[in-house]
């Protein structure tokens, strides 16, 4: 987990450093994928060990997965999916306006 | 105490009664006044309560402190919500003397409200992930209202900001999910808590910085700051003002809480960093905006670099040095925004803020020459002014703390900031020229710039009492065993 976290980094950091806007996006992208799974990764992995309290007992048994991390992946994916969504829009508008998605012809004017 | 709620409340209801009437943008202008009067006037409520009664915790909903959503004012925070206040009126008030009709077609009013609602939550939140939400909402906000554009510069602008702050936000939710790993929580004053018994050497410097250059980036520090100046001159006046008071501080502000919580007493080298960083912002900052011939651009510089005298002194950790820093801060919140709205001026009257075409407005517009002089010789710092004020308070925390050097560069630098808005000041007003003004000035923004002015005179001249307040304000932040025992032992 830990290395595939890794690989996410580094591929969406090379991703970010390359002069297209669609490879930027999709670094973005990844970048917030491995900061998801490092948060899981981090939070300590269980196997199979659902924090439900079973119908006939009373308290949760001790190895069970900490249910926080989850929560707050979830709430890192929405709003990382959100702001993708945006970014990719941006890009649109970006390519439409310029007619270009090399970041470093953006700004100069034609 | 209830009220807590009530600056965040405020602007997320505004903006719902708003998007009731989209194609109505006199009324939506109106409701965003009066939705900004409202914050400011609970953001007092909220104050007056933590001036007499000490620190106001909110459990939602009943949940106890580690478990639920915690919203903690204490002084600083009361502090700055008035100033949000007072900027939110200041830009909502702007907005009567007219908005471009495509850019209120695509909701420029609820997104203010929404951008306020982000700073307060971000301001009032006691778990380091709900800031790290807050901070989304803002950004959202900010986004939309930075991408409403048409053009190459103003576009490029756009996607730069978008980029560098969504890196930023991956850098501070990696910091919050190693945060999370080391310490089993994330509410602030439960990982204050246990923070001291798990720190390791090691976890410490990693912590501390992926925590300050997410910060850092969004303040804008050196060598973290090339997007602000590149980014913050092309959106229309208004927006800019909101963006230049409102989310650097937040940046800031974050910083404040993750160094008095976690890293008091922490590695001298994370001191030695921050404070290498913030001299740097603010040499780099001046000089380059002694080197600008726009007058937005020169502000942004400005900008960057007076962000550099607080987090010099919030790196020294003293009271003195924090209660000046708050000053400055707050100083700082309404002289820039209002330095944003003149340029708004400038933009309706000759349609241009280049320095090279200015000239004359002191001859042409004696009144709003007036107003704006404020502004402009507070933020250079000439007494009685609130920047010469908050200068002083920052140069003695310096020389408190032994921090010779430093306080030698705080003068340096306030002589930069002289010559920067002196040269502002004689070329765009002072100087004679024959330009002729293209447009009027707009009722509405100078009522707003007036207002903006009188406040900095109000804080100029209630310095003292405001002085005891920031100077209360820092202990309060210092001493984080109190801190802890509020946040974690009380259930309202």
């Amino acid at each position: 987990m830990a290395l595939a976290s890794g690989t996410l980094y580094a591929a969406g950091i090379y991703l970010m450093l390359r002069r297209r806007l669609a490879q930027l996006i999709i670094g973005l992208g990844l970048l917030s994928n491995g900061t998801n799974l490092l948060i899981f990764t981090a939070g300590g992995l269980t196997r199979a060990q659902p924090p439900v309290i079973p119908p006939d007992a009373t308290h949760l048994a001790p190895p069970y997965a900490d249910p926080v991390p989850q929560a707050l992946v979830l709430t890192a994916i929405v709003i990382g999916f959100g702001l993708l969504a945006f970014s990719l829009v941006l890009a649109h508008r970006v390519h439409a306006t310029t007619g270009t998605d090399d970041v470093d012809e953006v700004g100069r004017e034609p | 105490m209830r009220a807590l709620v009530l600056p965040i409340l405020v602007p997320m209801g505004t903006a719902a009664v708003m998007l009731l009437a989209p194609r109505r943008p006199a009324m939506q202008r109106l409701l965003g006044f009066i939705g900004a009067v409202i914050m400011l006037a609970s953001a007092m409520a909220v104050f007056s309560h933590v001036n007499g009664e000490g620190m106001q915790v909110l459990q939602i909903s009943g949940w106890p402190a580690p478990f639920g959503i915690t919203l903690v004012a204490d002084l600083l925070t009361a502090l700055l919500l008035i100033a949000v206040g007072i900027v939110a009126v200041a830009v909502t008030g702007a907005a009567f003397a007219g908005v471009d009709p495509r850019r209120e077609a695509f909701g420029y009013h609820p997104l203010i409200q929404i951008l306020l609602m982000g700073v307060s939550g971000a301001f009032l939140t006691g778990d380091f992930f709900n800031l790290y939400v807050w901070f989304e909402v803002m950004l959202v906000a900010s986004f939309v209202l930075m991408g409403l554009h048409r053009n190459r510069a103003q576009l490029e602008a756009a996607y730069k900001y978008v980029t560098i702050n969504l890196i930023a936000s991956s850098i501070f939710l990696t910091a919050l999910g190693l945060l999370y790993g080391i310490t089993g929580t994330l509410n602030m004053a439960d990982v204050a808590r246990i923070w001291p018994a798990v720190r390791t050497t090691g976890m410490d410097a990693v912590l501390a910085v992926l925590f300050v250059i997410a910060f850092s980036i969004k303040a804008g520090l050196f060598p973290l700051f090339f997007w602000l100046p590149a980014s913050y001159h092309t959106p229309p006046a208004a927006v800019g003002a909101v963006f230049a008071g409102l989310l650097t501080k937040v940046g800031v502000y974050a910083l404040v809480r993750i160094f008095t919580l976690l890293f008091q007493g922490g590695p001298p080298a994370l001191a030695t960093m921050l404070l290498v960083m913030s001299a740097a912002t603010m040499v780099v900052g001046l000089i380059a905006a002694l080197r600008e011939q726009d007058f937005r651009r020169v502000l942004s510089f400005n900008l960057v670099g007076h962000i550099g005298y607080t987090t010099a002194s919030l790196a020294l950790l003293t009271p003195a040095a924090l209660s000046g820093a708050i000053f400055y801060v707050l100083h700082h919140i309404v002289v820039i925004t209002n330095l944003f709205l003149v340029s708004g001026v400038l933009l309706r009257l000759r349609r241009t803020t280049d320095m090279r075409a200015l000239g004359g407005l002191y001859r042409g517009q004696p009144a709003f020459a007036l107003v704006a002089m404020v502004p402009i010789f507070s933020l250079a710092g000439v007494p009685p002014l609130s920047g010469f004020l908050g200068k002083l308070a920052i140069l003695e925390g310096a020389f408190d703390a032994r921090a010779y050097w430093l306080g030698g560069i705080v003068l340096f630098v306030g002589l930069l900031t002289l010559l920067s808005m002196g040269r502002t000041w004689a070329d765009a007003f002072w100087r004679p020229s024959d330009e002729a003004d293209q447009g009027t000035a707009g009722r509405p923004l100078i009522f707003a710039i007036t207002g903006l002015s009188a406040v900095t005179l109000a804080i100029s001249a209630m310095a003292g009492p405001l002085f005891d307040l920031t100077w209360r304000a820092a202990q309060q932040l210092l001493d984080r065993d109190a801190y802890i025992r509020i946040v974690l032992g009380s259930v309202s």
